[in-house]
């Protein structure tokens, strides 16, 4: 029986159900899917996807980060200057700008939401991006339409950091939902969709002095269900989906080839890394096993990463090298090459730790043979395939890998709390192209330094060196130097392997024929980066 | 009227048993207190320790659900640290659209597991009743995400996904028990006396098994609810079910606690009726 | 229906008697990942193709036959024993015992055992032995599954406290443990044997379901549980119908479980 079939028998059970009738999608109205509901619609709090996303279409910034070209934008600054000491930065504003409520805005409303954003109560993810060291943070008016916002200590990439700062309204009563950026919040249904109409006081053009956006309103569907969303498209009931699943993507480019986007290797990772905490609650071989390099080292040359990134992503990742991505062209070190699998090399290293293979079991000095788990967040499935796949690629070398999945707030609490695991596979999202964003990642004091945080003293050699390298790219101004410096970081990072990249990621979309001025990008939001730009239809736009 | 008054304060009693053991069971899981955004790199050491603070039960568990039991005497059902809405806001919201799908759901699976029940004892089919059983099997043996997204292709409601897992329940109860009944010596002796098939069996054989079924219809009510959290989950309608998978795996005590307690009392309530209602029947 | 029930326990060795010589008629072993051909159609050398990782399917059902078609009834025996007695007890009794034994049943069926479950498998160590942890999830399965039957034997040996057999039971002298155990329990067959019928394949989906807590199987172990998983996703609408084998597998086991049952009862 066909599939057509099935379904068949599957209407004639339903006696009385009745057929959800499509929405309608209304004329030049944008749709797709969010994976939740947004938890804030204050600029300033935004830590999850939901939010950012409707603050990336509500929100205007002082400067935008084209996605594409990389290059920074004026946006409500018509131009900005950093001052020698890279302390503070003068913006020179536009004019004739209101808020999507008529509220004029000025000045003031850039120091009101750098007041909001640098108040320590207010523990702010983007705030914290600001601050380099202790210390106030002033805002001088010199003028309507001229503001310096100088900061206590140098900031690295001070403008950049503006791209995620929405400005929000000193004075007008709707607070936060007073928006300049080309959509505001017009209808908020609890749980299921949120809509956005268009800005009617957005201050952008295009060539022909038409005002933008071109598309006049956009719906959010609170959509967890990713194959849902995957019907849902093919079905035309949304118009793209910003990052897809490989094994969808190459679904849809079999039946629609036009409709798939692979915008090349993005700047997000999958890793794994051993749990090095000495107080951790494991015997102590096994911490004398995950704190050897030769071991560490041993473990990434036992791995196929071209077989992950083929059968895992469909050929759609590559093997990583380090915590830069190749798509980060500016700041990933040319000279490293990603771990190739070799099987003798990592025989080697282990042998030279005391490690040999008995009877196809690989065991220690003492005579332990080597098993270990490695934990990963369960509805994961690519990360649990490669899971899979590591542990048959460490069986080759007599090694005996337990997967264990678990929900994610009990994986948390293992590995920052507890430490009461072995290894664990997870991911880097990247959204920032500057490595000075993974400061609380590499310096061995930080708290996201995964395999041993928050050491008071760095406990190995490789370690001090990596917190006095990211210190000294934190406070020069000289990009060759920053530069250096990083590349430094990333070569003890590929000798050392405290977390063993396993593969980048390509950044994968679909987009509906229907929606035209599509550019996609490697970084947030890959498709929509450019909405005001988009078009519906038949419109054509005029502005790139 | 005592009986009324009994039955009210047991549900209030194992109510507030079942609050107190729901709050202590998510209270001590694993994962209480983290939050996916402490992985947030761009999070200073004293972000990261505010917002490790803020996730944490101040005090202890008793001391915690007394004073909430307070607050709730006023009114106030919390906050959800998930939602970051008031619980009380959140439950109005909701509630509509898990009463609908779980009314719709256990009417419809009623409706079809009873009919096939029915049609497998009165067809005296071989036949008939090897299909009404494959098909009961069939959507048995289905995962709830088959069904959801087999729902979502044909475009039909996502709370056809409840029926189905009720039905086959249903029918298989029904079934059994309407066959044991039918087997009784009184029903042969009707049939041998040549009453129509009609009246045999809503006379001689519903009515024999009438206190179980209620049983069983007390029963699919919870299991409706229980079968809402992943339906709703995996079909994404805003409803309480929903609401509860992300209190579960965002470990919002608030809202746990005022689940399991609409949970209880639902359950408590339906059980009850089905327990009255065939008390009532058997002694009619 | 005595062909159908032969017929039913027929198929039911045979599919037993595969999953046991796994070994030999697999072609290949389940954990093996052929990785230059994952996702492969149907062929001579994997006859009902591979998996997304490259492994022969038809090798996985076999040995996943093992773990569920062995697990799965156990677990369901276990839940429709504590409900036979829990709920037979408590109808037998009457009075206050049935109404506090019921109540306590309600609020076992309202607690969110989500937790418990996050709990247990806290306190396992990570590194125990795929097989322990399947064990112990479907004997969790089995004693958290109990609750709705319980509700719906009370309900039937309250009834059939009333009947006449039971009647002339109490008259011949039968009183108590005797009562309950020669006389009562057999005659809850037809709501046990429905719920043991429904448990099996519900325990099968709620076992693949549990390995979202890291309780279930652990990879490389398959289970129908884990190869039904493979059915909900998107893919599951392209024409790879050999990819439905597994649920067709289930559907047939346990209709001829339903089938022989009856056989049995008749």
């Amino acid at each position: 029986m066909n599939l057509r079939s099935q379904l068949l028998l599957v209407a004639l059970l339903v006696s009385t159900g009745s057929a959800m009738a499509a929405d309608s999608q209304a004329a030049n109205q944008l749709r797709f899917c969010i994976g939740a509901e947004p938890k804030t619609f204050n600029p300033l709090l935004v830590d999850d996807d939901a939010s950012g996303t409707i603050t990336y279409l509500t929100g205007g910034v002082l400067i935008r980060l084209d996605r594409v070209s990389q290059k920074l934008l004026p946006e409500l600054a018509t131009s900005w200057s950093i001052n020698r000491a890279g302390n503070a930065i003068s913006f020179v504003l536009r004019d004739n700008v209101r808020f999507s409520d008529g509220t004029p805005f000025s000045a003031e409303d850039v120091a009101y939401t750098m007041e909001k954003l640098m108040d320590p109560s207010l523990h702010s993810p983007v705030g914290d991006s600001f601050r380099s060291s202790e210390g106030k943070v002033t805002t001088t008016i010199a003028g309507k339409n001229h503001i310096t916002v100088t900061f206590a200590a140098p900031i690295v990439g001070l403008d950049r950091l503006f791209d995620q700062v929405a400005i929000m309204s000193a004075k007008s009563p709707q607070k936060e939902m007073a928006v300049l950026g080309p959509y505001y919040v017009a209808e908020n249904k609890a749980g299921a969709y949120l809509l956005l109409n268009r800005n009617p006081n957005y201050w952008k053009r295009d060539q022909s002095g038409r005002q933008l956006p071109y598309i006049d309103s956009v719906r959010l569907d609170i959509q967890q269900n990713r194959d849902i969303e995957a019907l849902r498209l093919t079905r035309g009931e949304i118009d793209f989906i910003n990052s897809v699943n490989p094994e969808f993507f190459e679904s849809l480019k079999a039946k629609a080839p036009q409709t798939v986007l692979d915008a090349g290797v993005s700047l997000d990772s999958e890793q794994m890394w051993f749990n090095q905490v000495p107080s951790a609650p494991l015997p102590d071989y096994k911490k004398a096993w995950f704190a050897s390099s030769h071991f560490r080292r041993a473990i990434s040359a036992s791995i196929h990463r071209d077989d992950l990134a083929r059968v895992v992503f469909k050929g759609h990742a590559q093997p990583a090298v380090s915590f830069v991505s190749p798509a980060n062209k500016f700041w990933f070190n040319q000279k490293l090459q990603p771990h190739a699998f070799d099987a003798k090399a990592a025989m080697r290293e282990l042998n030279q730790d005391g490690f040999q293979l008995q009877n196809g079991i690989l065991r220690d000095r003492g005579g332990h043979a080597v098993e270990f788990s490695i934990i990963t967040n369960a509805g994961n499935q690519d990360r649990e395939r490669m899971a899979a796949m590591i542990q048959q690629d460490l069986a080759a070398v007599g090694i005996h890998l337990n997967v264990v999945t678990l929900d994610f707030p009990s994986l948390i609490e293992r590995i920052t709390r507890t430490f009461n695991y072995e290894s664990c596979l997870l991911g880097l999202v990247n959204d920032d192209l500057d490595p000075n964003a993974q400061m609380t990642v590499w310096l061995s004091s930080a708290d996201n330094h995964q395999w041993n945080p928050n050491q008071k003293t760095p406990a190995t050699a490789w370690e001090a060196e990596i917190d006095r390298l990211m210190r000294e790219q934190a406070s020069a101004l000289d990009p060759q130097k920053r530069k250096r410096a990083v590349d430094r970081v990333q070569e003890i990072v590929w000798e050392q392997e405290p977390f063993i990249y396993l593969v980048n990621k390509h950044a994968l979309s679909a987009v509906s024929p229907n929606l035209h001025n599509v550019h996609p990008a490697i970084l947030r939001p890959q498709v929509y980066w450019n909405i005001d730009q988009l078009t519906l239809g038949k419109e054509v736009a005029t502005s790139r | 009227m005592s009986t009324l008054f009994k039955c009210a304060a047991k549900t209030i009693l194992i109510v507030l048993i079942g609050g107190f053991i729901g709050a202590t069971l998510a209270r001590f899981a694993p994962g209480y207190g983290v939050t996916e955004e402490e992985l947030d790199s761009r999070l200073s050491g004293e972000s990261l320790r505010a917002l490790r603070q803020s996730q944490q039960l101040h005090g202890n568990l008793m001391s915690f659900y007394i004073g909430y039991w307070g607050k709730l005497l006023r009114g106030d059902l919390g906050f959800s640290t998930v939602m970051r809405e008031p619980v009380r806001q959140l439950i109005a919201e909701r509630f509509p659209e898990t009463i609908k799908s779980v009314g719709f759901g256990v009417a419809l699976g009623w409706a079809v597991g009873l009919g096939f029940a029915i049609l497998s004892i009165t067809a005296r089919s071989g036949a008939v009743d090897f299909a009404t059983s494959m098909v009961a099997t069939i959507a048995l043996c289905t995962p709830a995400a088959v069904l959801a997204l087999l729902c979502v292709f044909a475009q039909a409601p996502g709370r056809l996904v409840i029926a189905v897992i009720v039905f086959p329940k249903v029918f298989q109860y029904a079934r059994n028990l309407l066959m044991r009944s039918a087997a009784l010596p009184h029903v042969v002796a009707a049939t041998a006396r040549g009453l129509h098939k009609a009246r045999i069996f809503l006379w001689h054989i519903l009515p024999v098994a009438a206190p179980q079924l209620l049983a069983v219809a007390g029963i699919t009510v919870s299991i409706a609810f229980t079968a809402a959290i992943p339906v709703e989950a995996l079909c994404d309608m805003p409803g309480i079910g929903q609401l509860a998978w992300k209190a579960a795996q965002g470990r919002d005590l608030e809202l746990l606690i005022v689940l399991t307690m609409m949970v209880a009392t639902i359950t408590l309530l339906a059980n009850t009726a089905a327990d009255l209602l065939g008390k009532a029947a058997t002694h009619g | 229906m005595k062909r159908a029930g032969f017929a039913a326990i027929v198929f039911l060795a045979l599919v037993t008697l595969a999953s046991l010589l796994a070994e030999v008629l697999a072609p290949a072993s389940y954990a093996q990942q052929f990785r230059d051909a994952p996702d492969a159609a149907c062929s001579r050398q994997h006859p009902l193709g591979t998996d997304d990782l490259g492994r022969d399917r038809f090798s996985r059902l076999l040995y996943g036959t093992r773990v569920s078609l062995l697990l799965a009834p156990a677990a369901a025996l276990l839940s429709c024993t504590v409900a036979g007695l829990v709920g037979g007890t408590a109808g037998f009794a009457g009075g206050w015992v049935e109404e506090f034994v019921m109540s306590a049943t309600d609020l076992f069926l309202s607690l969110p055992w989500l937790f418990l479950l996050i709990t247990v498998r806290a306190l396992l160590p990570l590194n125990v032995a795929p097989l322990t942890s399947v064990v112990i999830t479907f004997a969790l399965l089995g004693s958290l599954g109990w609750a709705g039957a319980a509700r719906v034997v009370c309900a039937d040996t309250r009834r059939l406290c009333d009947s006449d057999f039971m009647l002339q039971a109490r008259a011949s002298g039968s009183a108590g443990p005797r009562l309950l155990f020669r006389h009562l329990l057999p005659n809850l067959k037809p709501v046990l044997l429905a719920q043991f019928w429904i448990s099996i394949p519900v325990f099968i989906l709620s076992e693949t379901n549990l390995s979202m807590l890291g309780l279930g199987v652990t990879e490389p172990l398959p289970s129908w549980g884990s190869l039904l998983r493979e059915l909900e996703s998107y893919s599951v609408l392209s024409a790879r119908p050999w990819q439905f084998v597994p649920l067709i597998l289930l559907v047939a086991t346990v209709s001829c479980f339903h089938v022989a049952m009856q056989r049995e009862e008749s």
